[in-house]
């Protein structure tokens, strides 16, 4: 391989590190974020049902 | 019905499994596979040029597929779906545009040539996507911009088979032709450099589809918890 075939692979390389290192940070990222908003959801389902119970007016 | 969709493989996994397929892919590639006899070391480029351009074809038909299902089924997470599939598709159009280029300038010693019918083809498709944006964003959220898009989504998909058959059926041409109806036009580890990238590759936009639909759904999500 010559210096230059050399430097167009190590661009292929580094091009493809950053990528698929923004892939796989993003990727937990996003994971820990869906945790963090299904247990939102779990905490505002039960208060949204408590509030449902006190409007209702029997009788 | 919800919004959401379960998938059977976590979004970590997935992008771990496309960092190794990738790099397995580069190896390979790189210092593996032979230099082409006539093109030397730049024929390289052609195993990810190859592969984003079906990745590319790949995305609009999924976004076709998925349209199809929000007319049919009036599946309400098809229009996302189609929608982050066909964005997908544009990402990867580029790709193909600037890898062609590049390609092109080394071994015809052109950026571009109006005269082949493959490489305009392609840019008609790449354009068409692009306007796929101007009508879903001039219409206002709601049925009528999800039927808009599933309508444009379909239609566009029709040019696909256009572009990918034009380089068969247009003579002369200056842009080669690997697969034919007798088989590979490469042979060796030239073939399994090939074989490793597409799916690599294919991979890869298989995770980016699934890293922009799970924020998009997040955000959907964020949105309705603040107004509840």
């Amino acid at each position: 391989m010559s210096t230059g075939e050399k430097y167009v692979t190590a661009a292929y390389c580094v091009i493809f590190a950053v990528v698929l290192a923004y892939v796989v940070l993003i990727a937990l990222k996003l994971q820990r974020l869906e945790r963090e908003v299904d247990e939102l959801e779990r905490r505002e389902r039960p208060a949204a049902e408590d509030d449902e119970r006190e409007t209702v007016h029997v009788g | 019905m919800p919004v959401d969709r379960q998938y059977r493989v976590p979004l970590p996994a997935l992008a771990v499994a496309s960092l190794i397929c990738i790099t397995v892919s580069l190896v390979i590639v790189f210092f593996v596979a032979p230099n082409d006899a006539v093109l030397g070391f730049s024929q390289k480029i052609f195993y990810f040029h190859v592969s984003i351009a079906f990745t590319a074809y790949a995305c609009f038909a999924v976004g076709a597929w998925k349209a199809f299902r929000l007319l049919w089924k009036r599946d309400p997470r098809a229009d996302l779906e189609s929608y982050v599939a066909v964005h997908q598709g544009v990402i990867f159009g580029v790709l193909v545009l600037i890898t062609g280029s590049i390609w092109a300038k080394y071994s015809w010693g052109h950026w571009w040539v109006w005269s082949e019918d493959e490489l305009v083809l392609f840019l008609v498709l790449f354009l068409f996507y692009c306007a796929y944006f101007m009508l879903r964003f001039s219409v206002d959220a709601g049925p009528q911009r999800e039927n808009f898009s599933a309508v444009y989504a379909l239609f566009g998909v029709v040019l696909v088979p256009v572009s990918f058959l034009a380089i068969r059926l247009a003579k002369p041409f200056l842009h080669p032709e690997i697969f034919t109806r007798h088989g590979a036009n490469l042979g060796g580890w030239m073939l399994v450099a090939y074989l490793v990238t597409q799916p690599s590759v294919l991979l890869l936009a298989y995770t980016l589809y699934r890293v922009e639909l799970s924020g998009k759904r997040l955000d959907l999500r964020l949105r309705e918890l603040r107004l509840a």
